[in-house]
């Protein structure tokens, strides 16, 4: 393969040049560096094809890498073209330190993921990264601000101090040739690397990473990145290596498919629905055993980095079982559904009693039997099924008995039935994970749609709901749930649980968030930024919540899809261990079928036939699916505002939706011993252009940091790969409950230097207040004033945003009104330093609101003095050093929308006061105050409760979204509350928003 | 699951006489207990057996099963102690008192007798070793159990109830504010529970909510007696709700009046109370109509 690289990216290079005049002079040289290296790849070659397929295998170190080199001249095969092999003879000339360079710097910007395992590995693959480099110097318009994001990425891996330097080195001399910064900020791993490649030198880190595989990767990246359209068929159709997958479908049949080795795991999950016909398919995953673990397959990672039996033998499985299968749309979704929960049941994860077992059994030969038929079905056609995990002559009777009754029930009301009775049993859903509590107790750990239960053998003794849990984490073998205190205690406690290993506890992590997320939230979390440092895994549940699903399934219309019932005797074969019967069949029929019970004529499975270099197929990218859906729903939230907005007044709740870029939520989990501070790394990072900070800031931040460091020193090296923390977004739960929580002194602070959670505390009670609609034309105007702030803003990239938001800006305000009442309105700006904010001040404008009056008074623009914490330096939050802070103008503009005080309810009314409690509750991105007083007016004791729910999120976030939920859940807790009041905060940086 | 209908769905119940020996320790140790201040008034408890049975059977419309009072077992009138009854499962239990373990061999007779399906907690030695659990530490909600963990019921007996009633969470809590679980809270209707207004009681209570994945109405009494209470709902779709008079509870009368719809029925069993007892304590509540 090394050697056809060679050869097709010089052919690459020079149409490239044509079109890509501008970039030459530096493609010039990025072209010798090309050459050089395609030359070592060539040489490499040999050896990259077995270590590029493991790379993770591969535990060489850098130092091991010179050996390998000079390894790979000797074990040249004959090259595929002949140019190729010429060079391979050059490539013998090459002075080592040239390889070594590449291969060291490929470690650097490699993704945090690689490990000094893998960079051993990398060498040898060298050839075939070239040629993804010169492929990105062909097609890529060389416009590069890469190098900043380089050295981010760089960071982000932990790379060692040297690999750093040598890296930029390189960097400079190729520097922004090849990079397009664009695609780097990407999430998605792929994106990353394809970014990478871009740069000469970043190209070879890659290489090592992933090895012969990039060819692979390329392709099914292809949809991501443009470039590939330049690329030629051939080198596509030739290179991709193709790995069958075998998933065992909920039937029992396997279903085979051929996968790119780099596919990610989306892609072949997509496959397996495609063959389903499945459209609600957020509620299914595929699982893979690893070391008899079973695991999720990652869909936002490449399968091979996941699975490591060879096999890729993988299974098609519900990983979210509804609470209400009723509500799923479509029957073949529950349809298999039941498929998984006959699973379930037969093999014993989910206990049932003896009638239990029987009904079940008996809907499920209603399904697929139909009607009882006395004359043919005597008692031994019914052994041949299994309705349990040992099943009597008796419960076969009781089966055959209750299957009578269902005469005339259809295959879809049987399912129906099915499901509802399997809802209702206690472990229908349930997880179960092996652990052992503080005191060394076996218990289980159970995670369900509803939060964790823990149980001691069959019996439940305890049990966390999500609302009550503030942050998951897990670090080594234990995983620690930090919950919220009761009415009756005033900290926060943590619980702390050992499982047998470090993958299982972060396994259980990995299950908590997703299921947290999945039924808990309306819309996913953001996924936090390349950081520097990262402190634990980033992972996060990258697919539609549960909200969001049944929002796209309301969308989906289709006839009902014509799917054949399997007969569940073959459920209880393939239990047996016995070989599924239908494997051979599909495996003959190909890709084609899907397998057996499936009608070749449908339309799906045919496409699929399509599939053997499927680069475009990926294209139903899930986030792209994700994000159409969202902002449907945000719009139906939306839309419940304006009726929510109607509601009495009764209670004040603000809601404050903050942007800011400073912070990515991940960072807030700094005081926490997990996170470690590596002096490299911050070295680095001083030397960022993009750092600007206010030295008071940094010190604070330093002060707070210090801490955790000193902590840690042990868990240094383990904190990027054993922690890993999870704040389940609480914004949701706060409810009565919560009104009587303490607030959390320690958290807060936390978040406040790092993320500015706005808390705009405001002891007195707000009067009552009808929901009003800012008129939209103050809206209006806010926009030419943003214009100018951009201008004066010094930091470059930060004006992007700046804009952006300021755009936003008038959209968001009407968003939440629906009634203008002029008059009632209170329209103000103010004009906020960002900098107490920073620092972790509470303090916020809104106490200067008027109420009762409109003015929409543009208030001075005032310049402060503001740290600015662009995008990519949030990620090094952690580590702020003290050199090189540039001193940032920027602005604030806060414009509160107020409810007219009613003339009842108003602060001014006399009255005693009584108790006045301020509670505080907050969670990763949304803190919540709640401000209880109680008044005594006339022998009349009113208890006035308001709720400030302040919203912080960074750029990421989006303003109407966050701001329409944070409303919809508020509404949802309080039906009787109203918003009075809408807040929205921006500061170049930074926007907040809120409501009242 | 099928077989789950909300609480208080009942068309038998078993009951068993007041012996003779009703008050009489039949242990030496109990002295302390028994002894002295309180002077059983047998007569006096049968006829509020009496009454309690009569209300079932005439006014819920139950149909009523009395197993006759044997004189060896002076406390086998508390039958809610011997058999934890869901569905067409009676689980036969292992009470704590060594002596009161003859009492089940009638009760499960009965129990076969109407088609239930019988469970045994299990030899003495074995898996279940061990293993206490009386009837009176058993809350069933309709939904879920809670097994009361005392000085009666431990956890070896909790997960045996746990292996005969698969569908259902059983969750374990502590008993606080009472001897037994029913003590200090019972049902009062689908989903709601009784409870007492004692400290331990919320205790228990904020334990039960903290385990549950459902949601109940709480109502609390002020006296503890008045928290143990049987609810039925009969074949005639009414609510019925059997629970100490105001005599022995004055002030929670005003609480279950909240319980809109209901029929009350004040029932006496100041006698049995003074032996720990209970209305429950009485009864075993079963349902025998088919599901299907």
């Amino acid at each position: 393969m090394t050697t056809e690289v060679g050869s097709e990216t010089e052919v690459k290079k020079e149409p490239e040049k044509a079109e890509e005049q501008p970039a030459e002079p530096e493609r010039s040289a990025i072209n010798q560096t090309d050459e050089v290296k395609v030359v070592e790849a060539a040489e490499q070659s040999n050896e990259s094809p077995a270590l590029a397929t493991d790379s993770a295998e591969a535990k060489e170190n850098q130092e091991a890498q010179p050996a390998d080199n000079a390894t790979g001249p000797e074990g040249e095969e004959p090259p595929a073209s002949p140019p190729a092999s010429e060079k391979k003879g050059i490539s013998r000339f090459l002075p080592p330190w040239l390889k070594r360079q590449k291969s060291q710097s490929v470690v650097g910007p490699k993704e945090s993921q690689v490990t000094p395992k893998e960079e051993g590995g990398v060498v040898l693959v060298n050839g075939e990264g070239e040629k993804a480099e010169q492929a990105k110097a062909e097609q890529t318009s060389s416009t590069t601000t890469a190098e900043p994001q380089v050295e981010e990425e760089q960071v982000n891996g932990e790379a060692e101090p040297e690999q750093k330097e040598e890296v930029n080195s390189e960097e400079h001399a190729e520097n922004h040739s090849t990079g397009s910064a664009e695609t780097q900020p990407a999430k998605e791993e792929k994106a990353s690397e394809k970014s990478q490649e871009k740069s000469a030198a970043e190209e070879e880190k890659k290489e090592t990473e992933e090895g012969g595989e990039k060819k692979d990767q390329e392709e099914s990246l292809k949809p991501e990145g443009g470039r590939y359209f330049i690329k030629s068929p051939l080198k596509l159709t030739k290179k991709v290596k193709m790995v069958m997958c075998h998933v065992i479908m909920l039937d029992g049949s396997q279903f085979p498919c051929e996968v790119e080795k780099r596919a990610k795991g989306q892609y072949l999950f997509f496959k397996v629905c495609e063959a389903l016909n499945l459209l609600e398919k957020d509620y299914f995953g595929l699982s893979y055993k690893n070391a008899d673990q079973m695991c999720w397959l990652d869909p936002t990672k490449e399968i091979k980095r996941q699975i490591c039996n060879p096999s890729w033998q993988l299974a098609f499985n519900v990983k979210f079982y509804p609470p209400d299968p009723s509500q799923l749309t479509e029957d073949i979704t529950r349809y298999l559904l039941c498929l998984q929960l006959r699973q379930d049941i037969v093999s014993g994860r989910l206990p049932c009693s003896f009638v239990t077992h029987s009904l079940l059994g008996s809907y499920s030969l209603q399904a697929e039997l139909g009607d009882h038929d006395p004359d043919e079905q005597r008692l031994d056609y019914i052994s041949d099924f299994q309705f349990a995990p040992s099943q009597t002559k008796e419960m076969e009777e009781k089966v055959v008995e209750l299957h009578k009754t269902h005469r005339g029930m259809t295959p879809a009301q049987a399912d129906t039935q099915f499901l509802e009775n399997a809802k209702k049993l206690s472990m229908y859903g349930v997880d179960l994970h092996h652990a052992k509590d503080s005191e060394g107790v076996d218990i289980m750990l159970g995670v369900c749609a509803n939060g964790l239960l823990i149980y001691k053998d069959r019996l439940r003794i305890n049990r966390f709901a999500w609302p009550k849990i503030l942050k998951i984490s897990y670090k080594r073998s234990n995983f620690y749930i930090k919950i919220r205190p009761g009415e009756t205690e005033q900290f926060e406690s943590t619980v702390g649980f050992k499982l047998p290993n470090h993958r299982s506890a972060k396994r259980v992590w990995k299950v908590c968030v997703e299921n947290h997320t999945f039924f808990r939230l309306m819309t996913q979390e953001a996924p936090t930024k390349a950081k520097f440092l990262t402190l634990g895994s980033k992972f996060r549940y990258s697919g539609r919540t549960q909200a969001q699903t049944r929002q796209a399934s309301t969308l989906i219309d289709r006839p009902a899809p014509y799917f054949e019932r399997t007969s569940s005797k073959r459920i209880s074969r393939s239990l047996d261990g016995a070989p599924v019967i239908n494997m051979i069949e599909a495996q003959d029929s190909a890709p084609t079928s899907v397998g057996n019970g499936r009608e070749p004529g449908l339309e799906l499975s045919s496409d699929s036939s399509k599939r053997s270099p499927p680069p475009t197929t990926q294209e139903p990218l899930s986030d792209l699916t994700v994000d159409t859906v969202s902002k449907s729903s945000d719009d139906k939230q939306k839309s419940d505002e304006t009726t929510l907005q109607a509601a009495e007044v009764e209670i004040e709740e603000t809601v404050v939706v903050e942007k800011i870029r400073v912070a990515p939520k991940g960072s807030v989990t700094i005081t926490t011993p997990e996170v470690v501070v590596t002096p490299v790394a911050v070295e680095t990072e001083v030397e960022k252009p993009e750092e600007e900070v206010i030295e008071e800031v940094i010190e604070e931040v330093k002060e707070e940091q210090k801490r955790p460091v000193s902590v840690s020193s042990d868990s240094h090296s383990e904190s990027e790969e054993e922690a890993g923390e999870y704040h389940p977004q609480v914004t949701v739960s706060t409810s009565v409950e919560q009104i009587k929580e303490e607030p959390e002194e320690e958290e807060k602070e936390e978040v406040d230097n790092h993320e500015e959670p706005e808390q705009v505390s405001e002891p007195e009670p707000l009067p009552e207040v009808e929901v009003e609609t800012m008129p939209s034309p103050a809206v209006v105007e806010e926009t030419p004033m943003a214009e100018p702030e951009t201008a004066l803003v010094v930091d470059a990239p930060a004006e992007e945003e700046r804009t952006e938001d300021i755009l936003v800006t008038p959209e968001e305000a009407p968003n939440g009104h629906a009634e203008d009442q002029p008059g009632l309105v209170a329209v103000e700006e103010e004009e906020e330093e960002e900098e107490p904010r920073v620092n972790g001040d509470a303090s916020h404008a809104e106490t200067e609101r008027i109420p009762q009056v409109i003015c929409c008074s543009e208030p001075p623009v005032v310049k402060t003095e503001m740290v600015t914490i662009s995008d990519t330096f949030a990620a090094q939050k952690t580590e702020i050093a003290t050199k090189e802070v540039p001193i940032v103008h920027t602005e604030t503009k806060t414009i509160t929308y107020e409810a007219a005080q009613l003339d009842g309810s108003g602060d001014g009314e006399p009255g005693i006061l009584m108790t006045a409690q301020t509670i505080t509750s907050e969670s990763l991105c949304t803190t919540t105050t709640t401000h209880i007083t109680k008044t005594l007016k006339g022998g009349l004791s009113e208890t006035r409760i308001e709720k400030r729910i302040v919203i912080t999120g960074d750029s990421d976030i989006d303003h109407d979204q966050a701001l329409a939920q944070a409303i919809k859940e508020a509404k949802e807790q309080h039906p009787d509350m109203s918003v009075t009041r809408v807040v929205v905060h921006k500061e170049t940086e930074l926007a907040e928003e809120g409501e009242d | 699951m099928a077989s789950v209908l909300p609480y208080g769905r009942f068309t038998h119940a078993v009951v068993r006489g007041i012996p003779e020996t009703f008050g009489k320790v039949e242990d030496e140790k109990n002295n302390k207990v028994e002894n002295g201040e309180t002077t059983m008034d047998l007569a006096k408890a049968q006829r509020q057996f009496g009454v309690l049975t009569g209300a079932l059977r005439q006014k819920v419309g139950l149909q009523l099963i009395e197993i006759p009072a044997d004189p060896e077992l002076p406390e086998s009138w508390r039958i809610e102690d011997v058999a934890v009854i869901q569905g067409d499962t009676a689980l036969i239990t292992r009470p704590f008192k060594q002596q009161r373990r003859s009492e089940t061999e009638a009760v499960r007779r009965v129990m076969s007798e109407l088609n239930l399906t019988v469970v045994e907690m299990g030899a003495e030695e074995g898996g279940s070793a061990g293993a206490t659990l009386e009837g009176s530490d058993v809350l069933f909600t309709g939904r879920e159990f809670f097994v009361g963990i005392s000085s009666h019921t431990n956890y070896r007996g909790a997960e045996v109830l746990a292996d005969t009633f698969r569908d259902f969470a059983v969750s374990t809590v502590p008993v606080c504010g009472g001897a037994r679980l029913k003590n200090i809270c019972s049902m009062g209707g689908p989903d709601t529970i009784i409870i007492s207004n004692s400290d331990g009681a919320k205790k228990t209570l904020r334990m039960m909510e903290q385990l549950t994945d459902h949601h109940y109405e709480v109502l609390t009494v002020p006296e503890g007696a008045a928290a143990n209470c049987v609810y039925v709902r009969g074949p005639s779709k009414v609510d019925y709700l059997l629970h100490p008079p105001t005599e022995e509870c004055p002030e929670s009368f005003p609480a279950f009046q909240k319980l809109t719809d209901y029929t009350l029925l004040p029932t006496a069993c100041s006698e049995a109370s003074k032996l720990g007892g209970s209305l429950t304590s009485f009864c075993l509540l079963i349902n025998r109509k088919t599901y299907y």
